[in-house]
């Protein structure tokens, strides 16, 4: 197996072409020299303010009718207009970069420029740099216009560990706990039930339904279910309630109060995950060596038995993946706080509170944050290669 | 984004197991599990499907019963069956219609799925057929990058598309969502492209092909599978996407997201059209689930989850 594999594939087809570079050779340094230009430029561009006029389109100042629509579209032919402007654009771009990689002779330099060269610059910008950037950033202070400046040390850390996030850094440790841990049980008792039974494609597909909406709509969805009590006398409109009502019970407000907030939303993230639990773990149980079972059935292991000493054991590296997987999906969840949370402290957690900063203009605030979640996430993703591994190892 | 592909992709040389699987399936429906398995069974389907049911049926209520009584009252009470509310949705009913935020995710949505494709398969390409220095440490640079949470970058994009005017516009979303989705395509192509026999490429070099030529003509046929188990992954994910949405889009660039996510919070106006228009949002994504279901579950198995 070799899909956790990260080193390069086989390396083939050695280019015949290599004595023939000699001569032409200063093309690709040329080339690679621009795309280095390039990227520099961009970097520098972070660095500044985010005022000024822009260098394609200065919303400032009044443009002809074509230019709106590339840049600042507001009708509906104009969108359209300009997602086929793109996409042709895009084809004419590369159709002209495949087209001079294409030509006889051309120096290895500059054909690998031509595969190679859009990504690089995409990812050493886009990825590298800006998060080279916000670590730098969250050193920083901010000014009027919501741009990095002055350093503050770890002020921007400091305020993350303060009584008024106790909160938030409570739900975060509950959310990459708890979700993984229910959906993951959830996902795994399911596909066990379902599997091999009569409408086991039927059953699944219910299950997963809330992996392909969005979050968004599934916290609408949920909202209805939530719905702060009715004024006394009159009958509950949110599920919950009713049901509490029916009880004998009093109805509550369950996402305003803590810590009930953050377990309605850590629900509605395991209702969604567990779908994604399911097919993989799904996946994982037929992939049970039959001979392993068979054996196990003649020692006289049945049911639950069988489960836990012959099944659980053999998915074990799937169930680990599965587990961090989902765990670092909760560490980044925003769209349910966002949605359902209110924007109340109680409910808080990082990913939100990231974006709570970033909204306010605090880019070195919001730094920390993000900071903080790749942090948190580099151990989890280092402990999941590792189990990869030596799952290859044993196969 | 994780970089955890399960080991359990389907392997060529299990078909014989396979096959005995099969067998053991037939034989298996025949002795269903206990009754009491079956029944833990139908509760968690009915817990997961009750709470999606009952917004379709406050969807379908007249004016006031979304928000006035529970949805299990059905069209009695006092809420008639209507279809008013998507139209309502759909047409804004004074703020701004909905249709409007679904052309925005279309416009968002395809160059968004078609340009990260299309670079990362050049770059896979490169990185699986193209011996040149420092390969292995380039390929390792990108496979971490998977790691890096978007949350990361977007303060500096944000500088830099303003710098160039971009800000709020259609390009600053497209640029975003490449840039973000690069890490996970490279890699899952990468690894679709390795297993592509080295034989079939050395008899097309040996026709005279170039790097060009074995690209298009000889690896884009047989990567079809791949290319669409991805695209439907990256179209799902930048059309439920929030996150950039909300960082990056403007007033006229909105994606259907941020339009729901407007109307939740003005619930006392919204809440009457809020299920359908939460439906409506989810129209299109359930019908790509439905109808590539297959092609979907085996990018999620491939790729587990970004973000």
């Amino acid at each position: 197996m070799t899909h956790t594999d990260i080193r390069p594939g086989p390396a083939p087809v050695e280019s015949r072409r290599s004595n023939e570079d000699q001569g032409r050779g200063w093309i690709s340094y040329l080339v690679w020299f621009l795309i280095g230009v390039v990227i520099i430029a961009l970097i520098v561009m972070t660095l500044q303010s985010k005022g000024g006029s822009g260098l394609f389109y200065d919303n400032q100042k009044s443009h002809g009718w074509l230019v709106n629509a590339v840049f600042a579209p507001s009708s509906a032919g104009q969108k359209i207009l300009v997602m086929f402007l793109a996409i042709l654009l895009f084809v004419v771009v590369m159709g002209l970069i495949l087209w001079i990689i294409d030509r006889p002779r051309i120096p290895k330099g500059v054909l690998l420029a031509g595969f190679l060269g859009p990504v690089v610059v995409a990812l050493s910008v886009g990825l590298l740099w800006s998060g080279i950037r916000t670590i730098i950033a969250s050193f920083q202070g901010a000014n009027a216009a919501g741009d990095s400046a002055g350093w503050v040390g770890f002020d921007n850390y400091a305020r993350v560990f303060t009584k008024a996030n106790e909160h938030m850094l409570i739900n975060t440790v509950l959310w990459i706990f708890l979700v993984p841990i229910l959906a993951t049980a959830f996902g795994l008792v399911y596909a066990t039930l379902v599997d091999r039974t009569r409408g086991e494609a039927l059953a699944k597909a219910l299950i997963f339904l809330p992996t392909a909406i969005s979050m968004v709509a599934a916290s609408v969805i949920w909202k209805f279910v939530y719905l702060a009590p009715a004024p006394t006398g009159k009958e509950q409109v949110g599920l919950l309630n009713a049901l509490v009502d029916v009880v004998g019970m009093s109805p509550q407000n369950w996402i305003t109060k803590y810590p009930t907030g953050t377990f309605a939303l850590i629900v509605v993230m395991i209702w969604i995950q567990a779908g994604f639990a399911m097919t993989i773990l799904s996946a994982a149980i037929k992939a049970v060596p039959d001979d392993i079972v068979e054996a196990a059935k003649i020692d006289g292991a049945t049911g639950p038995r069988l489960f836990f000493s012959v099944t659980l054991p053999t998915i074990r590296p799937t169930l680990v993946v599965v587990l961090t997987t989902v765990a670092i999906a909760s560490l980044k969840t925003f769209d349910i706080v966002n949605v359902m949370g209110g924007n109340l402290p109680s409910n808080n957690i990082l990913a939100n509170a990231f974006y709570n900063q970033l909204a306010v203009q605090q880019p070195g605030r919001a730094g920390a944050f993000a900071v903080l979640i790749f942090i948190v996430v580099i151990p989890v993703i280092v402990f999941n290669v590792r189990q990869m591994r030596k799952a290859d190892e044993i196969r | 984004m994780t970089t955890t592909t399960p080991p359990l992709l389907v392997e060529p040389q299990q078909s014989p197991r396979k096959l005995k699987a099969q067998l053991r399936a037939q034989e298996a429906k025949t002795k269903l599990s206990s009754p009491w398995a079956s029944l833990i069974a139908v509760v968690i389907a009915v817990l997961w499907t009750i709470p999606t049911f009952g917004l379709l049926i406050n969807s379908t209520r007249a004016d006031p019963a979304p928000t006035t009584s529970g949805w299990w009252h059905f069209w009695g009470v006092d809420g008639s069956f209507t279809l008013s509310n998507y139209s309502n949705a759909w047409n804004g009913n004074g703020s701004t219609p909905l249709y409007e935020f679904i052309l925005n995710s279309v416009i968002i949505t395809l160059p968004a799925v078609i340009i990260p494709i299309t670079l990362a398969l050049l770059a896979a390409y490169a990185f699986a057929w193209i011996p040149f220095k420092g390969k292995n440490v380039l390929f390792v640079a990108v496979f971490a990058m998977q790691v890096v949470p978007i949350q990361v970058a977007l303060i500096p994009l944000l500088t830099l598309y303003s710098k160039f005017g971009l800000n709020q516009s259609f390009w600053s979303i497209w640029l975003s969502h490449t840039i973000f989705g690069l890490p996970l395509a490279i890699f899952l192509l990468h690894n679709f492209m390795k297993e592509i026999p080295g034989s079939l490429i050395e008899a097309a070099r040996v026709d005279g092909a170039g790097h060009v030529t074995i690209f298009v003509r000889v690896l884009m046929p047989l990567l079809v599978p791949a290319i669409v188990a991805f695209g439907i992954f990256q179209f799902l994910w930048v059309w439920n996407d929030l996150l950039v949405a909300l960082t990056f889009s403007g007033d006229n660039t909105s994606p259907i997201t941020k339009g729901i996510q407007g109307l939740t919070t003005q619930f006392s106006q919204a809440g009457n059209i809020l299920p359908a228009a939460a439906i409506l949002a989810t129209v299109v994504p359930l019908i790509v689930f439905l109808s590539l279901q297959r092609f979907f579950v085996r990018g999620l198995l491939a790729g587990s989850v970004k973000g």
